[in-house]
Parts: structure tokens; C-alpha cells; sequence
């Protein structure tokens, strides 16, 4: 079939999912690239495999794999890639999110483009230039020699400009990442982030586990989005495998994923607060926040629902008490939530600082691919469960919340009605949950239909986690040995756009930026 | 205003008694001595290190701080740089790319400096500590970069079981 009128014979993947796929070559590829741009579609993700193994070749020693967000479903699309020259098209300028994920193919894969911008960007010159960690073959022994790396930020200069660098290791507890602001007095004239300090090899990791196992590492991929990966971990390897999981175990995985998103937008809310210095804020949120993670273990056995969500189904049923606890708790935390935004609506400090600080125009946040939360508060009309919905969201009626002026307060606003709405579908979840199995097995490996004109098969996980959307491309041996998994963090879009926000605002007002985007170094470092 | 001191009122007091320190979680011998350990033991400071976790850890750290938890209210608080610090509290495996961040950040520590490792990975323990071990990227568990006196092991540990590891560091018995 045709997406966008373009000629490329697009071909409806099985699963839950609606995916379709294309092979093509580079010109297809850029002209698809152009078309989705201008007809308001997304830019997802960018990654390759190595296929030299497989492929008898010489012209197909590896693949490029795209994904774009359209109305109609996920747009995965793949080329192939000579052995001796892996060479790619630029896509940095047609989408500049793909600048970060382009290098990141080099420094893991070797598939390098002619951008202009080739800095590494996940490799820091601890291990050599020439070692490229997801090439299959024996893997070295030896670990490499630290060595110091010289990243060649982007100088401002002028009359009285000057640097702060910050991190890796940042003033709180927080993950590491550095942040180079070049400032005049305290006015932030440019931000350049330099991340990838977390890296630790989590895609060479997955070629060591099965289909079975492979939920738990990609439920650490980010531990506080660990129900989103899990889910769309399993539903890549549910396609893979044909399987069919029953009706009351997707409805279980959305009362999780309904689950964690509260959590975290109850312990954004807290932060936000706090770095306004409303300490009452933290307190309260993080109680609230404490309460509803202590009934998460009460009832799922984690309190963030780790492992909770496995291949085939769900780990393991609700206690028989398990909807009236969770519809009494709906009730508490809705209360308890209003009454403190409240608080907050009417706080003029709180309010001073939240309005007009860390503005992402929409406009921006459109160029920049930006999703989730930080998305939505900047009119990107893009959630999953709404947009794109699958089981149980399809059935649910979820209303988006957006907002307008992509500041501090609209990100907060945006987080204060997603839990309201959140806990609406989780009453409607509970009502409406069908009875059942929770579980089936995974049966084994059928990949000819998630093949695509001569190009391997990919089963894919598209969920729409608390942070923004989550893609998991997985690829499979016959015996069920996990051969390519790539995990993608919503962050990867996110974080060039708050180099952008924080321009133009006062140095003191940073941390109150980049915790209303909250951004995952974990997710996106891999 | 008045919403927010009712709040406050309504709320009451939440925090919890804290856990016993537990000798199983020693990684090595207690090697301060009383006089010292009396002084940590009314006030200690904290620099978290995160080399490579994913960020379950932080979660359950952060709620240390909580109301339930309070920890605080112990004398022990966080401290933004490892120069006030008397405890490093390291999550995760350490990523190479993290490796000289968190010997620099050790080296910064004055001694006696305390080290506790937390989560399976940052211990080498569990299905975790055998999935995240060394690698081209990876140096695995914090023990392999520098010394640890607690480790407190779990994916992640739940608040209760990081006061132990906490308490147990700065236990004399």
C-alpha cells in the first residue's frame, strides 16, 4: 500500500500494532523523509543491524532502519547499506533529531553519513575509534585504556561571555550528563548538552538473552519507564512470535502503564515545587507519590512494577480486593491532587517562576520532534493513546491534554491533568476489564510475515510511556536468541529542545527547566 | 495560604520509626572506630554517585527523603558536592565513560570516606549483577572501581533496605 502518495509498497505488519513497512533505496528514503515532514508527520527513531553475516550480499552487509509517526500507524522503513562503505543520507537536515541518533549509528555500527556535524556522540575515547561495539564477531576480551576526550564544543565569543561547565556528576541526586552553558551575567546565551556518560552497552547486552528474558533488561533500560519498555519490548517479541496475548492482560498492562505515569507526574509535581522552593510541595507529592507506590507492591509485587509485564501476558493477576483498593485510591489521590494544585494555582512566588520561563514555541517543538509531555505542552497534538491507540486505549476514549505556551507552568499544568485523567482511565479500566487468563506462552519464532522484500524481520513496541513515546525494535535468531534489540527513549527528541528552552532565561532558573522536562540520561545513553 | 497550613494540619505527622542496621550487608569490617562512628552517627553527610544505574535507584533514594521516611531526621542529609561528604552512596554498574568521574569524585571525599553500593547491578548480585557485567562499556559492579564497605543489594532496593545499608555503615557493633 501507499503512504503519503509516495512510491514506496508499504506492507501491514501482524501484531497489535499498526505497522507498515517499506524497503527502498537512499533516493526513496530521503523523498519518504521529505514527505512525512511536510505532511505533518513524525520523526521517530534512526538505528542499523549488522546483516554481513546473514546476507550473501556484498551491497547488503547492513541495514538502516527509520520509523516515522503517522495518523495511519508507525512507518518503518529500511535500506540496505554496502559492506565496504556504510554510507547513509543525511537526514539532520530535513529532521534535526536524527543528528544525535546518526552519530550514535556511527560510534555503535560504523554507518557514517557526510553531515556536516561528525563528532561522536555515545563513544567518549574509551574504547577505539575503530571498534565498533554492535558489529557482530568476537568480542574483545580486553577492556580498553580510559583515555581523556577533548569534545569540541560550540565556542560563543563576545564582550563579557563566559562558560559554566556542569557535570557529569551534577549537585543533587541525578543521573550524570554535562551541560555547557556559555552565559553573559547570569542570561544563558547557549546551552550544548554532551551526553553518553551512562552508556553501558545495553544493545550489545540483548544478543547475550532470549526472547523470554529479554523484557528484564529492557525494563532497565529507564528504570522509571520501566512498565513502558517492558510492554513494548513484549510487543515486539509478541510479533515476532505470532502470539495472541489474551484480552484481561492488555487491559492489566495499561492499568500499569496508567500506574506509572501517576508516579512520576506526582514526583515531577513535588520537584517543581521544590525548586521554586516550596518545599510543602515535595513533601506532600512525595507522600502522595509513596502511598501510591507502596499499593503498586501491595498489588503487583514491585513498587514500579518491575518484571511485572512478560512476554505473553502479565506476570500475575490482581488480588480478588484488588479494583476496590485501586478505585478507593483513585478517590484519595484525585482529592489530595486538587486540593494541592490548589495551593499551587494560588501561590504568586510559584506562579512568577513557573510562567514564561524555559518557553519551547511550538513551532520549535514541531522542527525538533519533540513528544511527550514536554510535546503536548508545547501543542504537539501526539499521544499515542489517543492518536495512534491499541488495546485497551482503543476502547477507553482517552482525552490528550495539551497546552498552548510551553513554559515551566504549562508542562506542570499538563502534568496535573494527565493524572486526572489517568486516574479517570484507570476507573474505567477497572470497570470495564475483561475476565480471564493473564498469560499465554510465547510460542516460537514465525518471522516470515514481519518480513519485507528481502529485508529481515522486525517486530516492533510502540507505547506511549509517562515521558513520551517508547519504540522497541527487536530482531530474532530461529532459536528464540535475541539478535538486534533497539530500545528508544522519547528522550532522544526531548533533549536538543531543551538546549533550546533554556536560552534567553537566567542561569538560577535551569534546574527548574530541566526538571519540567525531565528527561531520561539513562533511556537515551543506553 | 490557609489551604496550604490546612494541608499541613490535615496531613499530620507520617514519618516512620527506621530500620535496624544488619550485619549481612557488610561488604567488609567496620574499620572506624567508636569515637568517630558516634560523630557520623549524629550527623552524616551523603554525595550520591550515579555511574551508570537506571534510574530505579534515584527513585528510592530521592523517597528516602520523604515524610514516611524522613531521613533527614536522623542527621544525615545529602550534600551537592564530595568534598562535605562522609559517604558515597553508588548506584549502578559503573559505566566506563563514568570510570574517572567516580574515582575522581572518591579521591575528592575526605577520609574515612564510606562507600555504599546499592542495587543488584552496582553489587554484582542478582539476575541483575549477571546481566550488567563488565564489558567493552562497562566496568560492572562499583567494587571493581573503588572500595566498598556496604552493599545493598535489590532492583531496586526499597527505601527501608537503603536506611539499612545507611545505618549499618555508620554501625559500631
Amino acid at each position: 500500500m501507499r503512504l503519503l502518495d509516495q512510491p514506496l509498497d508499504f506492507k501491514q505488519m501482524p501484531g497489535a500494532l499498526a505497522v507498515y513497512r517499506a524497503r527502498t533505496y537512499m533516493a526513496g528514503l530521503l523523498s519518504f523523509t521529505r514527505a512525512v515532514k511536510k505532511g505533518g508527520g513524525r520523526f521517530v527513531a534512526l538505528w542499523g543491524s549488522d546483516e554481513r553475516d546473514r546476507s550473501e550480499k556484498p551491497s547488503e552487509g547492513f541495514s538502516l532502519h527509520v520509523a516515522f509517526g503517522l495518523t495511519e500507524g508507525l512507518a518503518l522503513v529500511t535500506i540496505f547499506l554496502p559492506a565496504d562503505n556504510p554510507e547513509f543520507p543525511d537526514l539532520s537536515e530535513i529532521f534535526p533529531a536524527a543528528n544525535r541518533m546518526q552519530r550514535a549509528t556511527y560510534d555503535l555500527l560504523g554507518l557514517h553519513t557526510r553531515s556536516v556535524d561528525q563528532r561522536p556522540w555515545l563513544r567518549h575515547a574509551n574504547w577505539p575509534a575503530d571498534f565498533f561495539p554492535l558489529r557482530r564477531g568476537p568480542v574483545p576480551k580486553k577492556s580498553f585504556p580510559l583515555s581523556h576526550e577533548d569534545y569540541a564544543f560550540v565556542r560563543v565569543e563576545g564582550d563579557g561571555v563566559h562558560e559554566i561547565p556542569v557535570g557529569p556528576i551534577h549537585a543533587g541526586i541525578i543521573e550524570p550528563g554535562h551541560f555547557r552553558f556559555s552565559i553573559v551575567g547570569e542570561r544563558v546565551l547557549r546551552l550544548e548538552q554532551r551526553l553518553g556518560w551512562k552508556h553501558k552497552g545495553i544493545e550489545k547486552i540483548f544478543t547475550r538473552l532470549t526472547l523470554h528474558d529479554g523484557h528484564i533488561l529492557a525494563g532497565r533500560v529507564s528504570g522509571d519507564s520501566t512498565v513502558a519498555y517492558a510492554w513494548a519490548y513484549c510487543l515486539a517479541a509478541e510479533t515476532l512470535t505470532g502470539c495472541v496475548v489474551p484480552q484481561r492482560a492488555a487491559w492489566l498492562r495499561a492499568l500499569m502503564l496508567e500506574r506509572e505515569r501517576i508516579a512520576n507526574h506526582l514526583g515531577d509535581l513535588g520537584y517543581l515545587g521544590n525548586d521554586v522552593a516550596l518545599s510543602f510541595g515535595l513533601a506532600q507529592f512525595m507522600r502522595l507519590k509513596e502511598d501510591w507506590l507502596r499499593m503498586s507492591n501491595a498489588l503487583f509485587g514491585h513498587r514500579f512494577m518491575m518484571d511485572c509485564i512478560i512476554p505473553g501476558g502479565v506476570a500475575q493477576d490482581l488480588p480478588p480486593d484488588g479494583s476496590e483498593l485501586l478505585l478507593e485510591q483513585c478517590e484519595t489521590i484525585e482529592h489530595e491532587v486538587r486540593t494541592i494544585k490548589k495551593v499551587y494555582d494560588d501561590h504568586a512566588g510559584l506562579q512568577d517562576r513557573f510562567l514564561t520561563t524555559g518557553r519551547l514555541q511550538p513551532q520549535l517543538a514541531e522542527h525538533l520532534s519533540v513528544s511527550g509531555v514536554v510535546g503536548r505542552a508545547s501543542s504537539q497534538v501526539w499521544d499515542l493513546r489517543a492518536t495512534n491507540p491499541i488495546a485497551p486505549y482503543d476502547q477507553i476514549d482517552v482525552q490528550m491534554v495539551t497546552h498552548r505556551n510551553g513554559d515551566v507552568a504549562a508542562r506542570a499544568t499538563v502534568r496535573f491533568e494527565e493524572i486526572i485523567e489517568s486516574l479517570r482511565l484507570i476507573r474505567r479500566l477497572i470497570k470495564r476489564m475483561p475476565q480471564g487468563e493473564v498469560s499465554v506462552p510465547l510460542p516460537p519464532v514465525q518471522e516470515g510475515e514481519c518480513k519485507v522484500d528481502g529485508a529481515n524481520a522486525v517486530g516492533l513496541g510502540w507505547i506511549e510511556g509517562w515521558r513520551g513515546d517508547v519504540l522497541v525494535a527487536l530482531e530474532a535468531e530461529a532459536n528464540g536468541r535475541i539478535r538486534r534489540c533497539h530500545c528508544h527513549d522519547p528522550s532522544w527528541r526531548n533533549w536538543p529542545a531543551l538546549e533550546h528552552a533554556a536560552v534567553g532565561n537566567i542561569v538560577p532558573d535551569f534546574p527548574l527547566i530541566n526538571k519540567s522536562f525531565n528527561l531520561s540520561y539513562s533511556g537515551h545513553d543506553l | 495560604m490557609h489551604q496550604l497550613l490546612e494541608q499541613i494540619v490535615v496531613t499530620g505527622l507520617k514519618t516512620e520509626a527506621p530500620p535496624a542496621p544488619d550485619e549481612a550487608l557488610r561488604a567488609i569490617a567496620q574499620r572506624l572506630g567508636k569515637a568517630i562512628l558516634d560523630k557520623l552517627g549524629q550527623a552524616l553527610v551523603i554525595r550520591h554517585v550515579d555511574p551508570g544505574s537506571c534510574n530505579g535507584c534515584e527513585l528510592e533514594i530521592h523517597a528516602l527523603n520523604n515524610p514516611y521516611y524522613n531521613i533527614e531526621a536522623l542527621g544525615i542529609k545529602f550534600a551537592a558536592s564530595p568534598k562535605h561528604a562522609d559517604m558515597l552512596l553508588v548506584t549502578g554498574p559503573v559505566a566506563k565513560n563514568m570510570e574517572f568521574a567516580l574515582k575522581r569524585a572518591y579521591e575528592c571525599t575526605p577520609e574515612p570516606k564510606l562507600v555504599v553500593a546499592v542495587g543488584d547491578c552496582g553489587c554484582g548480585s542478582g539476575k541483575c549483577g549477571k546481566i550488567f557485567c563488565e564489558s567493552y562499556a562497562s566496568c560492572g559492579r562499583v567494587a571493581n572501581v573503588i572500595p566498598v564497605d556496604v552493599a545493598v543489594p535489590g532492583c531496586p532496593p526499597t527505601p527501608l533496605a537503603l536506611m539499612q545499608g545507611i545505618l549499618t555503615a555508620i554501625d559500631g557493633k
